[in-house]
């Protein structure tokens, strides 16, 4: 292994910067000239705009231009779109209702952009905002995901009956019908897949930069891939040819897929600067990212699962609800369809499945993709279902699990919803893990805890999820409007700097390290002589940026796929400076040798060479050392692990603890074991927040209740476990660093463990989030019936 | 306008400010000190922890004219001539950042709770960072951070 290549632990690059309060994100940046702005909202879910008197606003101290959806209008510029084409199951398109970057006419949800306010100080813009006088007609608000496509219900955009956007399905219905019938045993559950506010620590910001000699744009924003949202505000919105705009995001913190999408602001900003001529910066504060980042989650599904006598599993079939918001945000109607129903076969040989799917408009905030996007109710929904199927036929979870498991010999293995599985050894990892988590001394912890007074209870997840997004034809076929490729293009210098330009970005994963580390291991480079470029349309080739856990499968071997590049163009100067031919040359640990020889040249004398070619003859290689490679996966990859939790809990006060937490993946290849424990950890958290305290609640009204950090209640490091993760290696067979992806699983996994925990140890099953006082409640009821006796 | 006089991180600093200026835009949009952040609203992530007069605050909660006079040490003063705090250090070293947006609040907060307590439990640890937010690490490696930066440190 080379040092500090694939594998190590390296310290991570990047840390310097922040540790030092070095880091630059979006808000520590300023323009010359620059002037700010603050978006005035509607405090109503559903309203009709009569008229927006801004007379006053503009009239107010610092105040340069108020804008409203009349001027996008005027400027001629369209509105937000959905990239990801659905198609009904009678093949109708699905409805996708108009995206205004401000109001028109309308507002659909609190929190919905009516006007901005530009002023010489963000105070100043703030306090204007308050002199804007909106006449809003308030209307009723369609707010429940299960009732928004009931008759009666106020509908949310004109034209779409019943609030419907699609109604999809995936699977072989008539199957798995035929199969639940004929089935000895079917289990049958309700789920609410509560809905989740993201919560990056960093707000998101933007920066709209118009420049008049070139009438072009300059938008620094908050994103987790600057290409796309290059494209989209070009090509859709159409505020500038592509070459016009230059899309910028510098250090990101944190965006678990909210920073993917492309919104209102950053559009509206660009509009801005270029009417005030001015760059105009805006920066949420933390009540609008509550309101105005999109949600994650929000389903409501009734699942069937049929097994045969011996338990093992003949159907299973799935009707959900999927909440969409007041609109369709940019990637939001892939989420609950082809990131969800395809991973409903889980670990499990399953034959037939069947998953229908109503996605609904309601007058709330868009959701899309959060972390795990659609894999993380597929898992809660299956291994819910999994477990409950257990108790109800008295066997041990972990056993009927095993039972239904693909064998290791299976692969690769078509499932019954469309995925290919490369490769995968699940009964691994559920070993080891109910070794780490003495599963066999369980007992006697009951026991134990009994004689406390607590209720203890064990609870499993065997997961699977499907990232490393992905192989552009097959997204292709099912809708996607983009490629899924990933690019990088290697360049080094003169004195052997070696850069490396990705086209995805890191926003808190480590990127700058770990493909460091991957030019390390592969051209012997060292670390430290290493830039990973990423984050600016300008600087780095096209590409799709980071999210469902592709930076490493595809980004990573995009730049092994340069790297290898890099290898041929330098045997061929290598074989010339050595007088040998091209074939007999070896590279390795950074030199290219003769082999069976000690004759050599190093990489950086050789790309000395390819930049001062005065021994190269003419016509053999072009000059430079620069190479840049596309990668197109052939499929997706598919990560898979074991989580085991166990909990205690307080009869008199409600309150779950959690006493042990296991978690065993199987990430293939890891480049660096560090980083990705503490991906682990990170989605461990998310997960565990979901199941036990995380959730938005709307009044009827639709106003957001849990609209601020007093009022949604996040994982404190007080909450959480000290976690054992540990791993298990299959290594992916269609990238050659065999790597699967890290950074969604640990969200994916881990809410059906706690709350498989939490109905051990009570009895009953209560929904997401497990708060204190739901779990009170449901010890009361259940306990209601024994007092009377 | 009110004129406000302090020591940020060793420097005698004057501005004038509307009354209104709370501390974190002072640092940020007065001295260009971009280290410390806002991450809400309501006093309740700790990503704008400093300490003023050796104990931590939340600069989103105070205003630069309370200050007149303090002494403010922000993430930028921490390392002194190029080396790294022991509590900088230990954060690297045991991978308690990812994001990094947190960090600066976090190392602050965890130096001020070392100066109460050389040596913390991680129980103590963990109720001592409830005023600090992250969503990236699950708290995990910040725990182990602080307990070695707290050795460190001499505790």
């Amino acid at each position: 292994m080379a040092e500090n290549g694939i594998g190590a632990s390296v310290r991570r690059k990047e840390d310097y910067r922040f540790i030092t309060g070095g880091g630059q994100y979006v808000d520590d940046i300023n323009r010359p000239g620059q002037a700010y702005a603050y978006f005035l909202r509607s405090p109503h879910a559903h309203a009709a705009i009569r008229g927006i008197d801004a007379s006053q606003a503009l009239a107010a101290p610092g105040v340069l231009a108020v804008l409203t959806g009349d001027d996008v209008k005027a400027a001629g510029w369209g509105g937000l779109i959905c990239g990801w084409m659905v198609k009904s199951k009678d093949g109708s398109d699905m409805k996708a209702g108009p995206h205004p970057i401000l109001c028109q006419g309308k507002a659909r949800y609190v929190g919905d952009p009516v006007a901005m306010v530009v002023a010489e100080t963000y105070l100043q813009a703030k306090d204007a905002a308050e002199l804007v006088e909106v006449d809003y007609d308030v209307l009723p608000a369609c707010v429940a995901t299960d009732k928004a496509d009931q008759p009666g219900q106020p509908q949310v955009h004109d034209g779409i009956a019943n609030n419907a956007v699609y109604n999809w399905e995936l699977g072989d219905k008539a199957a798995v019908d035929a199969a639940i019938a004929a089935a000895a045993h079917v289990t049958k559950l309700d789920f609410v897949n509560n809905r989740l506010v993201p919560n990056a620590m960093e707000p998101r910001a933007a920066i709209g930069d118009y420049d008049r000699a070139s009438n072009g744009f300059t938008l620094h924003t908050t994103s987790q891939n600057p290409h796309v949202a290059r494209l989209v505000i070009s090509a859709f919105v159409g505020v500038a040819p592509e070459h016009k705009l230059r899309v910028i995001a510098p250090d990101v913190g944190g965006g678990f897929g909210s920073k993917i999408f492309i919104y209102n602001e950053e559009c509206a900003c660009l509009l801005a600067s270029r009417m005030v001529r001015r760059p105009v910066k805006w920066t949420a504060e933390r009540s609008e990212s509550f309101v105005s980042d999109a949600h994650g989650r929000d389903h409501v599904t009734h699942a069937e699962l049929a097994m045969d006598r011996d338990g093992r599993f003949t159907a299973l079939r799935v009707h959900t609800k999927a909440n969409m918001g007041a609109y369709l945000s940019t990637f939001a109607s892939c989420v609950p369809t082809y990131l969800y129903a395809t991973l409903l076969a889980g670990q499990y040989k399953t034959p037939a499945i069947y998953c229908e799917v109503d996605a609904v408009y309601t007058n709330t905030t868009p959701v899309d993709a959060y972390r795990g996007a659609g894999r993380p109710e597929a898992t809660f929904l299956l291994e819910t279902i999994v477990e409950t199927a257990a108790k109800e036929l008295g066997v041990d979870p972990a056993e009927l699990r095993r039972r239904n498991f693909i064998e290791p010999s299976a692969f690769p293995y078509q499932t019954p919803v469309a995925l290919v599985y490369d490769i995968g050894n699940y009964g691994a990892h559920l070993d080891k893990a109910l070794e780490l988590a003495d599963y066999a001394g369980f007992a006697g912890r009951r026991a134990k805890s009994e004689a406390r007074g607590k209720l203890r209870g064990v609870g499993f997840s065997c997961y699977i999820e499907a990232c490393g997004i992905a192989p552009s034809a097959v997204v292709g076929s099912l809708g996607a409007g983009v490629g899924l490729w990933e690019s990088a293009k290697i360049r080094f210098t003169h004195t052997g700097v070696c850069q490396v330009l990705t086209g995805t970005h890191t926003h808190g994963q480590g990127h700058e390290t770990t493909f460091a580390q991957l030019i390390a291991d592969k051209l012997g480079v060292p670390i430290d002589n290493v830039e990973v470029v990423h984050g600016d349309t300008d600087k780095t080739p096209v590409g799709m940026g980071t999210y469902g856990s592709r930076s490493l499968a595809v980004g990573g071997q995009a730049i092994v796929n340069a790297a290898e590049k890099i290898i041929a163009k330098g045997k061929k100067i290598a074989a010339h400076l050595l007088e040998a031919a091209e074939a007999d040359i070896e590279f390795q640990n950074g030199s290219f040798t003769v082999k069976g020889t000690d004759r050599s040249k190093s990489l950086g004398e050789v790309v000395f060479e390819a930049y001062v070619p005065h021994h190269i003859p003419q016509g053999l290689v072009e000059p430079g050392m620069e190479e840049t490679a596309f990668y197109d996966p052939a499929n997706f990859t598919y990560p898979s692990g074991t989580y085991i939790c166990e909990v205690e809990v307080d009869q008199d006060t409600g309150v779950v603890e959690i006493d042990r937490f296991v978690a065993v993946d199987d990430f293939g290849k890891v480049i660096n074991p560090m980083i990705v424990e503490g991906q682990v950890h990170g989605g461990l958290a998310q997960g565990i927040g979901q199941a036990l305290i995380e959730g938005c609640v709307y009044d009827e009204a639709g106003q957001l209740l849990s609209a601020s950090y007093m009022d949604y209640c996040m994982p404190r490091a007080d909450g959480l476990p000290d976690f054992q993760i540990a791993t298990t290696e299959t290594p992916c067979t269609h990238n050659t660093l065999g790597v699967k992806g890290c950074g969604e699983a640990g969200a994916i996994g881990s809410p059906p463990a706690v709350m498989n925990a939490i109905t051990d140890a009570i009895g009953v099953r209560v929904s997401m989030p497990a708060t204190p006082e739901k779990v009170w409640r449901a010890l009361q009821n259940r306990q209601m019936p024994q007092a009377a006796e | 306008m009110a004129k406000v006089s302090m020591t940020v991180n060793g420097q005698n600093v004057t501005r004038d400010v509307e009354p209104r200026t709370l501390l974190v835009e002072f640092l940020r949009q007065h001295l260009d000190l971009t280290g410390t952040h806002v991450g809400c609203d309501t006093s309740q992530c700790g990503a704008c922890v400093v300490h003023l007069d050796g104990r931590s605050v939340k600069a989103c909660t105070m205003l630069a004219v309370q200050c007149e006079g303090a002494k403010v040490m922000t993430i930028e003063g921490l390392a002194q001539n190029g080396e790294l705090h022991p509590m900088q250090a230990a954060f690297r070293e045991h991978h308690g950042l990812q994001c990094g947006f947190c960090t600066p609040g976090m190392i602050m907060s965890a130096i001020d709770l070392v100066q109460h307590n050389p040596s913390p439990s991680e129980d103590e640890i963990r109720h001592w960072l409830e005023g600090n937010l992250c969503r990236c690490t699950g708290y995990h490696n910040i725990v182990k951070a602080i307990k070695a930066g707290a050795a460190s440190m001499g505790g």
